[in-house]
């Protein structure tokens, strides 16, 4: 039974590893490779965004907010004043943390629609400030990002980079580096799942009264993953800008939270490899849908409806649900 | 011999209403102490009260004679308190036995490093944790449903996987808030030998109950409540011949 569990847990991310492998055979031109590399961040925040939507059952409606500062921090530290990317990337995170801690602290205290608003606001008051302090972050015309470095070394989309012997271009080293990240971040979100800490967040979710009785500290514990799903937002944010190389506040915009849990609740909240599915998907159907560009906004309002009323629990628990049930159908129909 | 849990003149008021008015008792370590009364007598809101739901309006409740009344339930589990709901209160998210899991979580403290790694630590902290919860789900009566995700198990498995999850905390004190309605003839006569074998272990017993025969047999005293107020208070014998109880309560 414990093997089974960590079976299914190693199980999902060897398969995911698999594909963003395979995945490249696929792969005519460069586009393909810059796109795949933004849906592998931006699936990462979104795992991140899962363990305190889907796990803890807590919202949070503007978590670009987070994902902007950390790629603003990154673009300032890097960019205005010549740190390295690590360091930017880590002084970011820990920044961003105890920014979440202190508004998280207060504004966790809420519950359902009030949340929501509150979580809302805070990710309108920071798309506001980033695009209002013209003079440290370039205001809505964005700034540039430098290419990231990592000891002297330079990750840029638009070098050449000898691997093994290969020849890979720029937007194909930043692919491998941004499939290395997704797994890493599935990898910590699938450990943190599985551990006591996971089942108090759970349990947060479930009941509280339950989580409480039993000695959870459900305030501490909201506010835990509020900062880690925080975290893993600005960590992404860092990497985008570093990949896009050059940022504007629409990253941080409402539009952009919105993506987010749309990606959670479209893929199957509480389902760490669903909710990537929900990235993938999310972020391929503009492209899909190039010629609806108008109707974009409504395709997705009806993906979210059609997804609450037929697949309530998301497309990839769906999915293996009926997967699960046809292959029991057919084992007992052979026996 | 001291008191375990002793309330003194414990008052709670929702507006106007006196839920419980005046309460004192006190409950001795290894004792099973039922308090019973017709519904809406206040006996679940005593029971809130003592595990730190609710603040007394006025009063004083001591647990091992520290005051509990400014402390929040995951404080008092510190302590060795724990408790299950009459509307159960189980984690449908999770499996039967994760449920019983999370009651050991006062015992596995992991830092997030060992987390987000999985160190060889937290791994063997998580198979004696599930080994412990495998076992207490077999002693609880609910062995069929070690595999089983919550929201599978039938009603008379939930309420034993709630007394399972409330053992895994390993209490002092474990208050049981009508642990045998809805349960049949069968079933009750299972749970009367569960708390007697919980009793037996040493761990306090305090019982919110509607059924007598349970109650007169299993408990070492008895509290009777009538609108918020104390009726009567002492062994089972007592309560039995005693005609206010008699005529408000037993006797209908």
């Amino acid at each position: 039974m414990l093997n089974g569990v960590m079976q299914s847990r190693l199980r999902g991310l060897i398969i995911l590893a698999l594909i963003l492998m395979v995945l490249p055979v696929f792969f005519g031109n460069p586009f393909h490779y810059e796109l795949a590399t933004q849906v592998a961040i931006i699936a990462a925040t979104v795992v991140g965004l899962n363990l305190l939507v889907g796990f803890a059952g807590q919202i949070s409606l503007g978590h670009a907010g987070f994902f902007g500062l950390g790629a603003y921090f990154t673009g300032i530290a890097t960019g205005t004043y010549g740190w390295s990317s690590v360091p930017a990337l880590m002084a970011g995170a820990i920044a961003v943390g105890i920014v979440a801690w202190i508004v998280g602290r207060p504004i966790l205290r809420l519950k359902g629609h009030y949340l929501s608003m509150a979580t809302l606001a805070v990710g309108f008051i920071i798309a506001i400030i980033l695009n209002n302090e013209r003079a440290i972050t370039g205001g809505p015309d964005g700034m540039s990002v430098p290419a990231f470095e990592i000891f002297g070394w330079e990750l840029s989309s638009f070098g050449r980079y000898s691997l093994f012997g290969l020849d890979i271009s720029g937007v194909q080293a930043w692919y491998m580096f941004a499939s290395v990240v997704l797994l890493v971040a599935v990898w910590f979100a699938l450990n943190l799942i599985e551990s006591p800490i996971g089942r108090a967040l759970r349990s947060v979710h479930g009941s509280e009264v339950a989580a409480s009785v039993v000695g959870v500290n459900t305030a501490k514990y909201k506010s835990l993953v509020f900062v880690i799903s925080a975290i893993y937002a600005s960590v992404m944010g860092s990497l985008y800008a570093h990949f896009q190389g050059f940022i504007t506040p629409a990253v941080a915009s409402f539009e952009f939270s919105i993506l987010f849990i749309t990606m959670v609740v479209l893929g199957g909240m509480g389902s760490t490899f669903g909710v990537i599915l929900g990235a993938v998907v999310l972020k391929l159907l503009p492209q899909v849908l190039a010629d609806f560009q108008e109707l974009e906004t409504v395709m997705f309002g009806l993906i979210l409806m059609l997804t609450m009323i037929f697949m309530p629990k998301g497309l990839l628990p769906t999915l293996t649900a009926v997967v699960y049930k046809r292959r029991r159908r057919k084992a007992g129909g052979t026996a | 011999m001291t008191a375990l849990i002793e309330v003194k003149e414990l008052d709670k008021a929702f507006g106007g209403v006196h839920a419980v008015e005046g309460v004192s008792f006190a409950v001795n370590a290894g004792q099973v102490y039922s308090v019973i009364g017709p519904n809406g007598a206040g006996k679940t809101t005593l029971f809130n009260l003592i595990t730190g739901l609710y603040t007394p309006s006025k009063g004083e409740i001591l647990l091992n004679g520290e005051s509990t009344v400014r402390l929040a339930p995951n404080q008092l589990a510190e302590r060795g308190m724990c408790r299950t709901f009459q509307q159960m209160q189980i984690c449908m998210n999770m499996t039967a036995i994760e449920n019983v899991m999370l009651g050991r979580h006062l015992q596995l403290k992991s830092s997030l490093f060992t987390t987000l790694f999985r160190l060889p630590s937290l791994r063997r902290n998580e198979t004696v944790a599930r080994n412990r919860a495998a076992e207490l789900m077999e002693y609880v009566g609910c062995g069929d449903y070690l595999a089983a995700e919550a929201p599978a198990m039938s009603y008379g498995g939930l309420k034993r996987l709630e007394i399972a999850r409330a053992l895994a905390a390993e209490p002092k004190v474990i208050l049981l808030d009508e642990p045998a309605a809805g349960l049949n003839a069968t079933e009750t006569a299972a749970l009367e030998e569960l708390i007697r074998k919980i009793a037996e272990q040493g761990i306090t017993v305090m019982l919110v109950e509607h059924d007598m025969k349970l109650v007169m047999g299993i408990s070492d005293r008895l509290l009777v409540l009538n609108y918020g107020r104390v009726l009567a208070e002492g062994t089972p014998e007592e309560i039995r011949q005693n005609p206010d109880v008699i005529a408000a309560y037993l006797g209908g």
